[in-house]
């Protein structure tokens, strides 16, 4: 099994390779000829105003909560899903039920948060 | 799977070799192809001077970026600044490990597939790889210190994550009836005639991810992270010469993969009326090739249109979009195929099923963001209010 | 000691999780302390693939590098104001941090210690993907209830996210 996994580590060497050489030749070839102008921040001509780092708003937070949680649910359910057709030639609708409940708990929070409306972005 | 190692090393690196380098082509014929369709589009004649009929371009285009200034300007934070473009092309390169992209070949007595690697967690592997596409973005905006790109990154970022649940949820439904992770084993369970091909089966959940993927790869509609008349280029506002080409290369090359995963998973892969058959163990893994990249050829023509078709969203239509229609879409999409076959274990029970549900789902839901519509307030709209005054 | 190509593989893979994990733990900028941790928990999941533990190698990269270091990235872009925020040790941090650290030290070496079937196993040998082992046991009745668990408290993070975050916009 772990042979199969040989030529992703290959790929990967490859990949990053192929990008270091393409970092490495813009360096090399492209001409240098900087000027201060070219050197300052880009807000299409205007003189830059402020800090750029500042505080961002918290729905991204939000966005990024809500991800994790139903990523997780995702990977929950792909063990069931591939497992599902042999389960019910076997035992019956049990393991239908038993992922029904779990996606029905999950949905009445899914309700919940866009009742909140931590699903909109106004 | 049998291969001695030395074959299987040799093997593997042709392909990846060959596969990168296909990529490669691709990408330039895509750049190509985009210009040359929307000046179809827009009844005008693209690219035409570079080469006969313009086909020269694209390589034109490449030795100027090479040739252009490695800019790094004074504010950026230096080394994740030349990280990230390296952080964003890997990924992309690295998502077509997996894809079967022929049946298999065969050369002095050994049998090669024709993939890079068959693991059994394929479609696994290709989420988790595309989970990382995000970095490169947030890492690039953050390391560019200037407003237009972490406003861009953001943006993406959050699009990114938020379609990356649809991306996989819509894939759940054809596992379960395959229940297989491996690519390969999709592609064959779905035999060569397109009336018992996945799209069928699971229309909606293929509409989703189709959807998905469009966002993944920030292009029009979904190209509010580089919307150049609000944020000018977006992420890659501060990146010139090859590392701004490395962006644009990765943008391209999610699109090949991602077009080619679909062709995988709901068009049956390289099979095609038993045409991947014919001929002996070598020829009919060629020509299994060949029907593979004319799949993803229509998948790619796809793109394109849409992208000199529809106009941008909104970010809030966006989000409401991914998170109050594709996501209980395919929710409901897996329920209705876990259930459907679970009880009668008809394939074109789920199918139609799956379509009507689909459509139960998207009516209430539009009901629901109709009804609680709050009314739009009056406010001064600045020149806005003045143009609408004048002109009444 | 002779080094097979493998074990070499192997070693690369946990030396560069061992480097990046110290890099997060003494480097000063916090977004760099966040990229170093992306490396750390992406060569975890290659030391996963050498366990054979497939499924848990994907879910590692799926729910860890995709979504919770984007949750910290997000984050520390939100409260901290400004992103070249230096970390620093106020008196106190170190002891009490150091007595914490310890103690999780401590209980992981006791179960590595503890364990009875702590063996090498020869990596070669093929096994069944677990994908489908993971499958069946939680469908089954020994892992069912925990399953069902897991979605309870799936729940109440969502129901708590969805506070937080409201009661913040509506004091902006």
């Amino acid at each position: 099994m772990l042979t199969d996994y040989l030529p992703i580590l290959l790929l990967l060497v490859f990949a990053i390779g192929f990008a270091a050489v393409n970092l490495a030749l813009t360096h090399l070839i492209g001409p240098k000829k900087s000027t201060q102008a070219k050197l300052s921040v880009y807000e299409s001509g205007v003189q830059p105003v402020g800090d750029t780092r500042q505080r961002i708003s918290i729905r991204f937070g939000l966005i990024a909560m809500l991800f994790i949680i139903f990523d997780i649910e995702v990977v929950f359910l792909y063990p069931w899903a591939i497992v599902f057709k042999k389960f019910t030639e076997n035992s019956g609708y049990f393991i239908l039920i038993e992922m029904l409940v779990f996606i029905g708990i999950l949905f009445l929070g899914y309700i919940y948060a866009w009742k909140k409306g931590g699903l909109s972005w106004d | 799977m049998d291969l001695p190692l030395n074959v299987l090393i040799i093997s593997s690196l042709i392909k990846i070799v060959v596969v990168v380098h296909i990529l490669l082509i691709g990408v330039m014929g895509m750049i190509l192809a985009e210009r040359k369709v929307s000046g179809w589009i827009q009844d005008r004649h693209g690219p035409n001077r570079v080469g006969p009929w313009g086909i020269l371009q694209p390589i034109a285009d490449g030795i100027k970026f090479l040739l252009k200034e490695d800019l790094v300007p004074d504010h950026v934070d230096k080394p994740v600044y030349l990280l990230a473009p390296a952080i964003i092309l890997v990924p992309a390169l690295v998502t077509c490990g997996v894809v079967p992209f022929g049946s298999s070949i065969t050369v002095s007595g050994y049998e090669i597939p024709l993939q890079i690697a068959d693991i059994n967690i394929g479609v696994l592997y290709i989420l988790a790889i595309t989970s990382l596409g995000v970095y490169g973005v947030v890492l690039g905006a953050w390391a560019s210190n200037n407003k237009y790109s972490l406003l861009g990154g953001l943006r993406s970022s959050a699009q990114m994550i938020s379609y990356e649940l649809t991306l996989g949820l819509s894939l759940i439904g054809v596992l379960i009836l395959s229940s297989s992770l491996s690519l390969r084993e999709i592609a064959i369970q779905q035999g060569s005639y397109p009336w018992t091909w996945n799209f069928l089966i699971h229309f909606p959940a293929f509409l989703a991810f189709t959807t998905a993927a469009f966002a993944e790869t920030n292009r029009l509609p979904f190209d509010l992270a580089e919307a150049e008349q609000e944020l000018v280029g977006g992420y890659h506002t501060e990146y010139s010469s090859m590392k701004f080409a490395m962006y644009f290369m990765a943008e391209y090359m999610h699109m090949i993969v991602g077009s080619a995963v679909a062709v995988t998973l709901f068009f049956g892969g390289w099979q095609f009326f038993g045409l991947e058959t014919v001929g002996g163990p070598f020829w009919s893994g060629l020509i299994s090739v060949g029907i593979f990249f004319v799949k993803t050829a229509f998948f790619l023509f796809v793109f394109i249109w849409v992208r000199w078709t529809l106009p941008r969203f909104r970010y809030d239509q966006l989000m409401n979009l991914g998170w109050k229609f594709l996501l209980p879409i395919t929710l409901a999409s897996i329920v209705v195929t876990a259930t459907v076959w679970a009880f009668t274990q008809s394939k074109v029970l789920v199918g139609i099923l799956n379509v009507v549900v689909a459509c139960i789902v998207v009516a209430i839901v539009s009901t629901t963001l109709v009804m609680t519509r709050e009314p739009e307030p009056v406010e001064d709209r600045g020149i806005l209010s003045f143009t609408k005054e004048s002109s009444s | 000691m002779e080094l097979n190509p493998q074990q070499l593989v192997f070693y690369l893979f946990a030396l560069l999780t061992i480097g990046s994990a110290v890099v997060v733990v003494t480097i000063r900028n916090i977004v760099y302390a966040a990229f170093s941790l992306m490396v750390t928990l992406f060569s975890i999941a290659g030391l996963y693939v050498f366990l054979q533990a497939d499924f848990l190698a994907a879910t590692q990269v799926i729910v860890y590098v995709g979504g919770i270091l984007v949750l910290i990235l997000f984050g520390v872009m939100m409260t901290s104001g400004s992103l070249d925020l230096k970390l620093k040790l106020e008196r106190g941090q170190l002891f009490w941090g150091g007595v914490v650290s310890l103690t999780i030290f401590g209980l992981l070496l006791s179960v590595i210690t503890n364990t009875p079937q702590w063996e090498n196993v020869d990596i070669g040998a093929s096994q069944e993907p677990t994908t489908r082992k993971i499958g069946e046991m939680i469908m089954k009745e020994e892992y069912l209830l925990p399953f069902e668990i897991a979605s309870i408290l799936l729940l109440v993070a969502l129901i708590g996210a969805a506070l937080i975050s409201r009661k913040e916009v509506r004091d902006e």
